[in-house]
Order: C-alpha cells, then sequence, then structure tokens
C-alpha cells in the first residue's frame, strides 16, 4: 500500500522550467514517478523532460488528473505556489523550497487544513514510496521497495539512515520528510497514524531533531501503537541557543533539549539509537530479523 | 534577527503602543542631554543582545544630568556576556505601581502564533506557576480580534472596563500587527507596567525572521555574528562556533548535528557547526573549507552525503583549498558518498587523500589525528 504516495500517483511539478526542477523533474521520472504536467507562470506551452507545462494550476488541472504537486519555486513566491495548488484542489502538497518566512507558512497550512489538502515542508527533501514514486529531491539509489516507514525532519540525515537500511537489506513502504521549518504541514503523530493503519509497513524509523516538541507529543501516540518504532534524535552535542541549521532545531528556555526527548522514547517503548548507523540493527531486531 | 531594546521601542511607538520617554545615545554627552530634556530621574539601560544586564550592572538610577553623564560613561564598555556594549538607552523612571508580562512567537508543534500574557511579569516567564500564564493560539483566519484580546485581559484579572483593561486590549491588538507587517517571531514586553492609569512597555524584546528579511527593507539591520559566521552566511551557508578541536562541514542540517553528536559519542569535540547545504558548488564549497581552517582546528571533517551535492564538486574543492595551501596545515579527513562519488574519489587520489565509505570510520580517524 505505502502511505500518501503511491505509483497511480499523478504528480504536477511547479516551477519545472527552473535549473533545480528541471534536474529533479528528470530524476523523478527515472524513479518511476508519474509526472503528468508543470507549471510555470508566463512559460506555458513549454515542454520539460516531455512533460507540458502550463501557466496555472488550474489550467494543469483542467487537462489532466493531479494528485500531488512538489513545489520548487524561490521562497518570496513559496506561499502564492502553495495556495494555488491547495485552492485548485491538489490533495497532496510538497513545498521543497528553503527559507519561507514563517507566517507565510502559517498562512499555508491553515489554509491546507481548511482544504483538506497534506502539506510536506515547507524545507522538506520530500516523500518516496519505495520502488513506487518519488516526490522532491533524494538521490533515487538509497530507495528501495519494503517494509519500513521513515518520517523525518531533516533531509541528508534520512538519505545517511535510509541508505543504512538499503544496505541491509531493509526496503522501505514510506519515507516522508515533514521539513526542517518550525511551521510545517505534519506532525510525527500524524505520519505516524498513517503508518499504524498502512498494511505494508511493519516497522517505523522517526529521525527528530532536537527542538519544539512534536518528538514529545509523538510518544503519547507511540504508546498506543501495535508497530515497533526505533528512533534517533540528532542535536545531543548541540549548545543551548544556537539555531542548528534549520529554522527549528534549536533549545530555547531549556525546551527541546535531546534528553528530554529521548526519555520521553523511551518511557514510550520506541528504541532510540544512540547514533545514526545504529538504527538498522535496532530496526532488524524490532522485525525479528537476525 | 535580535533588535536591540531601543529599536523594539522604536517600532512600537511607530505603531501608537506606549513606551517611556528618552532615546538611545552612545556617548555620556548625549546621555546627560536627553537626562535634561526628560527632567527627572532616569534608567540608563545597557544596549547587548542578552538578558541578565541588571544583575551584570548594565542598568542604572541617575537622578540628575551629572549623574546619567556618569553612568553612561560606566555602562559604555562594560562587557555583558561576553557583548561590548556600545550603546545605552536613556529613559524616563518610571512610576511602577505592578508588572505584568505579554509576547507573541511562533508555536511550531500548534503551526501557529501563540500570545502569551500573564499578570506577574518583571521575571523570567518560565520561572512563573502554569496557573498565572495565559497562552491564546491566535488562528491565522481570524486574526487577533478585540474580543480575544478582551477575553485575555479578563483571565489576566484585570477589569475589561477599566483604564488599563481597555489599555491592553489595544496593546495585544498592536503586538500582533507588528508580528505579521514586520515577520517577528518574537515579540515580548516583560515587563509591562501599570503606571497611575497608564500601561507603558517598560522592556521589548522583537526578533525578525531571518526568512523574511528580503522583505523588511525599513528595518535596522542588527548583526551580531562572528566573522566566521558572517564569511558563512554570505556562502548561504548556516555555521555555529563552538568550542572543541575538530571543525566539521557536512551537507544537510540534520546530518551535521548527527556527525557532530557522532564526534561527541567517540570522545571528540566539535569545533563548529557548518551545513554547507545541498547543492553548493565547487568555489562555495572551497570557501567554506577556507573557513573551517581560519578556525585553526587540530583537524578538518568532512562528511558528504551526495544527493544535489555532487561528490566531483566537493573534491574538487578539497584539491583547490590544497593547492591553494601547498598541503593541509592540519589533517583532513572525508568521508565521500552519492552522487558521482567515483569521480570524486579519483581527484581526491590525485592528491593523495582517501575518502571514507561511512561516518563510523572517518569520525574514529579524525579523532585519532586530532590527538
Amino acid at each position: 500500500m505505502a502511505i500518501i504516495i503511491d505509483e497511480n500517483t499523478n504528480v504536477l511539478v511547479m516551477g519545472i522550467t527552473g535549473r533545480q526542477a528541471s534536474f529533479h523533474t528528470k530524476q523523478m521520472l527515472a524513479y518511476g514517478t508519474k509526472i503528468v504536467a508543470g507549471c510555470t507562470p508566463g512559460k506555458g506551452g513549454a515542454s520539460v523532460e516531455g512533460i507540458p507545462v502550463y501557466n496555472t494550476v488550474r489550467e494543469a488541472c483542467e487537462n489532466h488528473r493531479i494528485d500531488a504537486s512538489v513545489i520548487f519555486v524561490p521562497a518570496p513566491a513559496t506561499k502564492d505556489a502553495a495556495l494555488e495548488n491547495i485552492e485548485a484542489g491538489v490533495g497532496v502538497v510538497v513545498i521543497v523550497t528553503e527559507g519561507v518566512p514563517v507566517y507565510d507558512e502559517i498562512e499555508i497550512v491553515a489554509y491546507a487544513k481548511r482544504k483538506g489538502a497534506i502539506i510536506l515542508g515547507p524545507n522538506t527533501f520530500g516523500i518516496v514510496s519505495g520502488g513506487k514514486c518519488k516526490m522532491g529531491i533524494p538521490p533515487n539509489q538509497y530507495f528501495i521497495e519494503g517494509n519500513v516507514g521513515v518520517v523525518a525532519r531533516s533531509g541528508t540525515l534520512t538519505y545517511e539512515i535510509t541508505g543504512n537500511l538499503t544496505a541491509n537489506g531493509l526496503g522501505q513502504s514510506t519515507v516522508v520528510g515533514m521539513g526542517g521549518d518550525r511551521a510545517v504541514g505534519l506532525t510525527f503523530i500524524d505520519v505516524l497514524k498513517m503508518f499504524e493503519k498502512d498494511d505494508q509497513t511493519e516497522a517505523i524509523v522517526m529521525i527528530g531533531e532536537i527542538g519544539g516538541n512534536s518528538e514529545e507529543i509523538a510518544a503519547e501516540y507511540i504508546k498506543e501503537m501495535t508497530k515497533p518504532v526505533v528512533a534517533f534524535i540528532a542535536g545531543k552535542s548541540a549548545p543551548p541557543g544556537k539555531r542548528m541549521g534549520h529554522a527549528g532545531a534549536i533549545i530555547e528556555r531549556g525546551k527541546g533539549t535531546y534528553q528530554g526527548k529521548v526519555d520521553a522514547l523511551n518511557a514510550a517503548g520506541a528504541k532510540v539509537a544512540p547514533l545514526p548507523f545504529d538504527v538498522p540493527q535496532l530496526v532488524k531486531e524490532a522485525l525479528g530479523i537476525k | 534577527m535580535k533588535m536591540f531594546e531601543y529599536m523594539g521601542k522604536e517600532l512600537f511607538a511607530k505603531y501608537g503602543l506606549p513606551v517611556p520617554k528618552g532615546r538611545m545615545a552612545t556617548n555620556p554627552e548625549d546621555a546627560a542631554k536627553i537626562a535634561a530634556e526628560i527632567g527627572g530621574p532616569c534608567v540608563v539601560k545597557s544596549q547587548v543582545l542578552s538578558g541578565k544586564r541588571g544583575k551584570a550592572g548594565g542598568i542604572k538610577f541617575p537622578n540628575t544630568p551629572e549623574e546619567a553623564q556618569k553612568a553612561a560613561e560606566e555602562v559604555l564598555g562594560m562587557t555583558i556576556q561576553g557583548l561590548p556594549v556600545q550603546a545605552i538607552l536613556v529613559e524616563e523612571k518610571l512610576k511602577i505601581d505592578k508588572e505584568l508580562y505579554m509576547s507573541i512567537t511562533i508555536d511550531g508543534s500548534a503551526k501557529q502564533a501563540v500570545l502569551i500574557a500573564s499578570a506577574y511579569g518583571g521575571m523570567d516567564i518560565e520561572e512563573q506557576p502554569e496557573e498565572y500564564i495565559i497562552k491564546r493560539h491566535i488562528d491565522p483566519e481570524l486574526g487577533m480580534k478585540p474580543f480575544i484580546a478582551r477575553d485575555v485581559v479578563r483571565k489576566m484579572g484585570v477589569p475589561v472596563n477599566s483604564a488599563h483593561g481597555k489599555e491592553i486590549v489595544k496593546i495585544i491588538q498592536i503586538l500582533y500587527k507588528i508580528c505579521l507587517e514586520k515577520d517577528a517571531e518574537l515579540v515580548e514586553i516583560n515587563p509591562l507596567v501599570f503606571s497611575d492609569d497608564k500601561v507603558i512597555a517598560a522592556d521589548s524584546k522583537v526578533t525578525i525572521d531571518d526568512d523574511a528579511m528580503f522583505r523588511m527593507k525599513d528595518l535596522p539591520i542588527v548583526d551580531d555574528r562572528s566573522p566566521a559566521e558572517r564569511a558563512a552566511k554570505d556562502l548561504g551557508l548556516s555555521f555555529v562556533e563552538l568550542d572543541g578541536e575538530i571543525a566539521v562541514m557536512a551537507n544537510g542540517a540534520g546530518i551535521t548535528m548527527g556527525t557532530l553528536d557522532t564526534l561527541q559519542a567517540f570522545g571528540g569535540t566539535p569545533k563548529n557547526f557548518l551545513d554547507c547545504g545541498g547543492g553548493t558548488g565547487r568555489e562555495a564549497t572551497a570557501k567554506a573549507l577556507d573557513i573551517l581552517f581560519d578556525l585553526n582546528p587540530k583537524a578538518v571533517f568532512v562528511n558528504i552525503f551526495g544527493g544535489i551535492t555532487r561528490c566531483d564538486d566537493v573534491a574538487n574543492a578539497v584539491k583547490d583549498q590544497y593547492e591553494a595551501k601547498g598541503g593541509f596545515p592540519v589533517p583532513l579527513v572525508i568521508r565521500l558518498v552519492g552522487t558521482n562519488q567515483e569521480a570524486g574519489r579519483e581527484i581526491l587520489a590525485s592528491i593523495g587523500v582517501e575518502a571514507f565509505d561511512f561516518m563510523e570510520d572517518a569520525a574514529r580517524r579524525v579523532i585519532e589525528l586530532a590527538k
């Protein structure tokens, strides 16, 4: 099954004529993603990798069924692009763009909630349903089909950990990047609930980091889950008050610490990997693989 | 971007939010002049981006212009938590009947802004018992409506129809307006004071969203970064200086944190956090390496898992640095996998650098070399 996207998902690429977007359109097509349309205002009628480009999302929707969009536009234009997709009725919007102002994010997330759309990001690597569909920017070769669900806030760390899973023969149902910013569309709980219901997923890897309290909130739900959860939390060595790259990765006023998150997860019965490369062994143990 | 107290107050004043009489000065003579204009007891407050100014002796209470001049002489040039005092704020000394607390900040879990208020201000809000703190999330579609502000005032225990109550209702709405129009991720007034029938912001803490600076053309710029942080920012990279021995560069915030954690777990100490991002090209990567060597570390650790980032770009950057410096001043250990991995390794081999496959092995090696 996988969650959020699969082999039947029709994808639109927002900003498809840009340098990064056209490169990643090629990579996504190579992974098997069904990209049916692109959109760049003013570039309607063009084509990128054989994909037709439209001026507006509504125009694309008049010509194709669009299930999901992936946004590659500069930060100042991201709010408009995201709202355009949600307004047109696109159900899944993946926002790769980094550096989006937080009040823009709040507006996007609120509108998506009202319209029932799923938002990944901003500042996400995207989402991959192993062997079926990839939206976003992760390198193709590290993502294979399997029964491990992965949910994360950060990109390259997810490649590192998913790459280790793949090297250990542990494929993935879906790898979900929620985004590294403060106001992103989904929470760990939202995604854990989807994995709990998904037939293909048998174990879940949760990759968190210092800052905020979404890991602690997730721990409350993990207590009720039937499927095993293995977690890694980045930022154990981070000093308080310093923003570690991601806007959300900061220990403020004693909140969002490494230890607080690890304690909450341990208490919920999740297994916490001390270092990124300890994850595969814990997943194997959780799945009863020797 | 954090703003100095006086900048925050200037912003408040522009929006009609009451602040004490006074202004900023950078020398004792101006301080005396401002005190004379105020014509009574004053406060001289050091302007640094840190709390605990009072405890450090950075706040004084002169009664005359002469005393204000002397106070300014003492405070200007002080160092508070490592920060030199380059400016002071000279203000009227308020008659304080009561201290309250008011702020708006971002709650990432709720994906909304949140108003935090308390009838008990003046100290750190985190030290207040929960029952004294009122939190009200702000629905972005509804905004900060007068009825919400009135309800917060009620919960603070201030009569809604009193002069104070009416004033706070206005202040709450102004604060949210500032947040939206100035992309402020934090506006804090602590304390907000009752002074006879007036309500006045006795302090200000304002932080502007760095990601929104592109549309904040009319704000003053406060740059409190170290030279290395500034150099990295100019390259579009995020950098944090730490106090260990091993300089670190990785690509992505999460993996950079994971790299620092691994070093620490194995007994090493990171000298910095440098996320060279995704898709950073050869030239910028070479400059980033230069920043690392300038930190005078005992060793340099480069940890690259190439997705958008191409291994050959990174390898060429390492080679450029090697050639520019006539060899590395301290050992460099690199873990290099992902896009164009083979091409990258050939380039490294040409200067005698061997790349590791796994972060674990590379981390152990760099710690050994840093000893």
